[in-house]
């Protein structure tokens, strides 16, 4: 170990290696989080439900029951200092006979044990007049104010702006290929050359099995769960408010409503075990499965209105629950396992490893500096017309418009670009630039010029998504951008 | 190039045109033909022209011009009189929003934010092309799946290729065209797949793009699934059932870099959605009078905005009405209103304009749902005129005069289109 050692090395820019980043920030600590991918986020946390879970969904006997609704009660205070969209636009579990409405009861009764506030059963009158929409074949539901919704991968930039504000050294395209014990710490051999660290975090998601193997604690193993997800069109925004969950059958979870943060209405997610884990393809029989499902509880919903598609996988450690804690070797601390409800726990399981962590050894001063807010950026979209001229009267680039559908300005791409955006879907994701009706169709180009010019690269090595996903490639048959 | 550049841009406007392609420009022309003083036309790109000038193939003004331009050259011809007379032209600036009163709110690089007031507003926004979501293709979300239109910007306007093996979806005229452009380019087109028994696209792009150059076009055929992580690597195709699902059995695999989908256009309407305008749900565009009046009070609406052409020439003709309508309009002068609604039929998706006057004569113009050989479009008893074929992808257009109309006293009239 050496004075260029970090105190902790992250392994995954996930939303749980964000929320671990951001959390150990407060503390007087050299950190190093470590990417494998081109942007944070881009991994199983870009692609779910964006769902804060209310509390009362995971039994109380398993690691993930109470880091649900502890992490839960983070969001509001994560909301107030980091610059990303939260609402708590509530959920209601549904049920269609007696049978299921003794489901909602255990549900109900669990989620009251808890402590989680609120919960409410609606009667079939009730549930009408605030979900009209809803199917008349319902008999009863559960109401949950607790849930909210979140774009996930604007929760990961905002974790890891912040973090980064804080002192957080963040390396990107560099995957982590072996893990070696050393005498008080660990060597952790990335793509892009090696990091010593006296701690180390395995946040790595799918692959969190693979990295534990590394460092010799193959302990466990992951297996890939998908879910395909279908964005529906803006016509029906406002179809429903809440989340709509069907009642959960010993078979099957359901497929849910969604009104993603932006109000457009997603439904998904399926749940099926998947060899490969990198096989993020959405089917035909996956659509037509949730558009079948979904017709029982929203009727209104067809698969003619869905404008984009994707899949997540889950990653599913063996016995179903979160790995979270030390190991054989020193200073190798595993956060593994992380499926749903992962993305609502996450601000949970940071404290929770950084207890962990204090337990371990490792002394936790507080860092007098912290900030815990980030500077807003500019959302044009969201500004009135006046405060919208005023800023363009300042600077020019804040009146271009960049992204048609969404209304995003070049300003805003070229902040999104200084804020760690390299490629297009970095661009999309922090802005929501290509995101709408025409997907691209208008702001591709736009964007790659954009990109092209910022970073100083020829236009035809802009990247998708980094790797070998390039746009466009030069007349003269060379080819595109090389992996 | 030349660019129009407003000397200053004014508070008040007599027509506010938004969107500079063929159809806003011939409105502009025609608003100033009737006597409009005041006249901006609005534009996002750094030219008027619209999607003309990435289509530099010809095939444009046999109508109009009598003679074969490019896009480019259409464009400029009618770029050159829209200066000479004295149209002011704002461009880089997008109409973000507008209002019933024609409150028209602008965003833009060189001139910042404002909002304009216009006695008159023509909507000239053309329309946008439908993407993969619009479909839903199975499969992985690599780099490399993209829309022809966007496929002819790369080309035609930036300089680069959007792969080297493409496969081509969908046989709208892009699509087609592309076909022809990517293979002088040096690329290789592996096919052209439409889900469809019939092509989309005009029958003289299918023998000058894909005949003349040896692509193959399989009909009834659709892509399948996609596949590759980062970038597209391979498609598979299959031929589909009566019910348009694909047979898996039948399916190959076709290793490619690209995917390029030419699946069809909507028109741009989400500033007539802002001011609640009453849109035909077949052509998905504003609904409108014979002056090209729209359901609000001096809102008129031209061009691909009201529905997809696949000649600019009828564009500019529908679109010169319009503009000389508004004009109209600012100096106080109307024409009788309609009082006879045309209604779709037999093999009849939709007419434009909705309603018609019997005491002048109209240009119609109008879609089929199939092809159809020998037949004949009827106009209720009224009128009734022979076609020697007809097929979805070609625009129909009828002259309507009011001397057909003389012994009609209904207040509709059905439009069929049946066999002979
Ligand atoms: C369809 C679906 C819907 C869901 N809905 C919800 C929901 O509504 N609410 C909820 O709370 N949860 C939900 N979840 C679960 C939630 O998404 C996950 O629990 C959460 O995203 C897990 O975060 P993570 O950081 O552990 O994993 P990831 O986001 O996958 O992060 C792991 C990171 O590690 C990186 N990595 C991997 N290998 C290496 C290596 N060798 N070197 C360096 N880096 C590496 C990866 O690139 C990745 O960025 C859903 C999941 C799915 C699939
Ligand atoms: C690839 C292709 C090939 C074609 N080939 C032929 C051919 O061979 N022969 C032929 O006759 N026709 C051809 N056409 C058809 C012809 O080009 C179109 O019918 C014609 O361009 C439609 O004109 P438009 O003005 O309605 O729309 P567009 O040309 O699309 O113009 C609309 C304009 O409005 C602007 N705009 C939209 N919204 C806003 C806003 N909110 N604010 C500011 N500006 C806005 C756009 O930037 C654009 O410049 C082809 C079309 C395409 C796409």
């Amino acid at each position: 170990m050496n004075d260029r050692t970090y105190d902790v090395a992250i392994i995954g820019g996930g939303i749980v290696g964000c929320a671990i980043a951001r959390e150990l920030s407060r503390y007087r600590l050299k950190l190093v989080l470590i990417e494998k991918e081109c942007e944070v986020g881009f991994g199983t946390s870009k692609s779910n439900s964006g769902i804060i879970h209310a509390g009362h969904h995971s039994s109380a006997d398993t690691l993930k029951g109470p880091l649900e609704w502890a992490g839960n009660q983070h969001w509001d205070r994560l909301h107030a200092e980091l610059d990303f969209g939260f609402k708590r636009v509530g959920e209601l579990m549904v049920a269609w006979d007696d049978e299921q409405r003794s489901i909602l009861d255990t549900y109900l009764q669990r989620g009251r044990e808890r402590g989680v506030p609120g919960l409410e059963i609606w009667e079939k009158d009730r549930i009408r007049k605030e979900e009209p929409n809803v199917s008349r074949h319902v008999v009863a539901g559960l109401h949950a104010p607790t849930a909210g919704v979140v774009n996930p991968y604007e929760v990961c930039f905002s974790l890891i702006d912040s973090a980064r504000l804080n002192g957080l050294e963040v390396r990107v395209n560099a995957p982590v290929q072996d893990i070696q014990p050393l005498e008080g710490g660990l060597k952790v051999d990335t793509a892009q050359g090696p990091v010593l660290a006296r701690y180390a975090i395995n946040a790595a998601g799918l692959f969190a099995d693979r990295i534990a193997a590394m460092a010799g604690v193959g302990t466990f193993s992951i297996l890939a769960r998908k879910g395909e997800e279908y964005l529906l069109d803006k016509r029906l925004k406002g179809l429903v408010t809440r989340i709509i969950f069907p009642c959960p059958t010993p078979t099957s979870k359901g497929v849910l409503v969604i009104p993603t943060f932006d109000g457009t209405i997603m439904v998904g997610p399926t749940a099926n075990p998947v060899l490969d884990r990198s096989d993020l393809t959405t089917s035909m029989d996956g659509g037509e499965e949730i558009f079948e499902q979904v017709r029982r509880t929203v009727p209104g919903i067809s698969p003619r209105d869905c404008i984009a598609e994707f899949a997540g996988l889950r990653a599913v450690a063996d016995g179903e629950d979160f790995i979270i804690g030390p190991t054989a070797v020193k200073g190798f601390i595993n956060v593994a396992g992380i499926q749903s409800p992962g993305l609502t726990a996450a601000p949970a399981i940071a404290v929770r490893v950084a207890e962990i962590l204090r337990d371990e050894g490792l002394a936790l001063e507080p860092d007098d500096t912290f900030q815990p807010a980030v500077p807003k950026h500019v959302i044009m979209a969201d500004l009135d017309t006046g405060a919208q001229a005023a800023k363009a009267a300042k600077d020019p680039a804040f009146g271009r418009i960049c992204c048609r559908c969404e209304q995003v300005t070049e300003g805003e791409v070229i902040a999104a670009i200084g804020a760690g955006a390299g490629t297009l879907d970095g661009i999309k994701f922090r802005t929501r630039a290509g995101m709408g009706r025409c997907q691209g169709g208008f702001c591709t180009w736009r964007c790659m010029e954009l990109l092209s010019r910022e970073l100083d690269m020829p236009i035809d090595r802009v990247t998708k998504r980094g790797g070998g996903s390039w746009i466009v490639c030069r007349r003269d048959g060379e080819e595109g951008a090389p992996s | 190039m030349i660019t129009g550049k407003p000397r200053h841009l004014e508070k008040t406007y007599d027509v506010t045109v938004v969107g500079g392609g063929p159809a806003g420009m011939a409105a502009a022309l025609g608003a100033r033909e009737a006597g409009a003083e005041k006249i901006l036309i609005i534009d996002r790109e750094e030219t008027a022209g619209g999607i003309l000038w990435q289509c530099i193939h010809n095939g444009f003004g046999l109508h109009h011009f009598k003679e074969e331009l490019t896009g480019p050259e259409y464009a400029q011809r009618y770029l050159e009189q829209v200066l000479e007379h004295e149209i002011d032209v704002i461009t880089d600036t997008y109409v973000a929003d507008m209002d019933a009163g024609r409150h028209v709110k602008i965003m833009s690089g060189s001139q910042g934010i404002h909002v304009l007031d216009s006695k008159s507003v023509v909507l000239a926004m053309g329309a946008r092309e439908r993407t993969r979501g619009a479909i839903r293709i199975p499969g992985t979300r690599p780099a490399g799946v993209l829309t022809a239109g966007l496929a002819q910007k790369f080309v035609n306007m930036a300089g680069y290729l959007p792969g080297k093996r493409v496969v081509i979806l969908g046989s709208g005229d892009i699509g087609l065209i592309m076909a022809r452009r990517l293979v002088l380019e040096g690329v290789e087109v592996l096919g052209v797949f439409e889900i469809m028994p019939h092509v989309n696209g005009l029958n003289r792009n299918v023998v000058q793009c894909l005949h003349d150059f040896d692509i193959p076009l399989h009909l009834s055929t659709t892509v399948a699934e996609i596949h590759g992580r980062d970038r597209v690597e391979k498609v598979t195709v299959a031929p589909v059932d009566e019910a348009l699902r694909p047979i898996m059995d039948k399916a190959w695999d076709i290793p490619c870099d690209t995917l390029l989908l030419s699946i069809g256009l909507i028109p741009e309407n989400e500033l007539s959605q802002r001011i609640n305008l009453r849109l035909d749900p077949v052509t998905t565009g504003p609904v409108v009078t014979s002056t090209m009046e729209t359901s609000a009070d001096g809102v008129f609406a031209c061009g691909n905005v009201v529905h997809i052409h696949d000649l600019v020439d009828f564009v500019s003709q529908e679109s010169d009405l319009a503009g000389q309508c508004a004009g109209e309009y600012v100096t106080g002068r109307r024409r009788p209103a309609d009082n006879i609604r045309l209604v779709p039929g037999d093999n009849v998706a939709y007419c434009v304009p909705h309603t018609i006057s019997s005491d002048r004569e109209h240009t119609i113009y109008l879609r089929v749902r199939r092809n159809e050989g020998k037949c004949a479009i009827k106009f209720g008893d009224a009128y009734q005129r022979k076609l020697r074929y007809v097929f979805p992808a070609e625009m129909v257009t009828v002259t309507m005069r009011p001397r057909f109309l003389e012994n009609f006293h209904g207040d509709s009239l059905r439009v069929d289109v049946v066999p002979r």
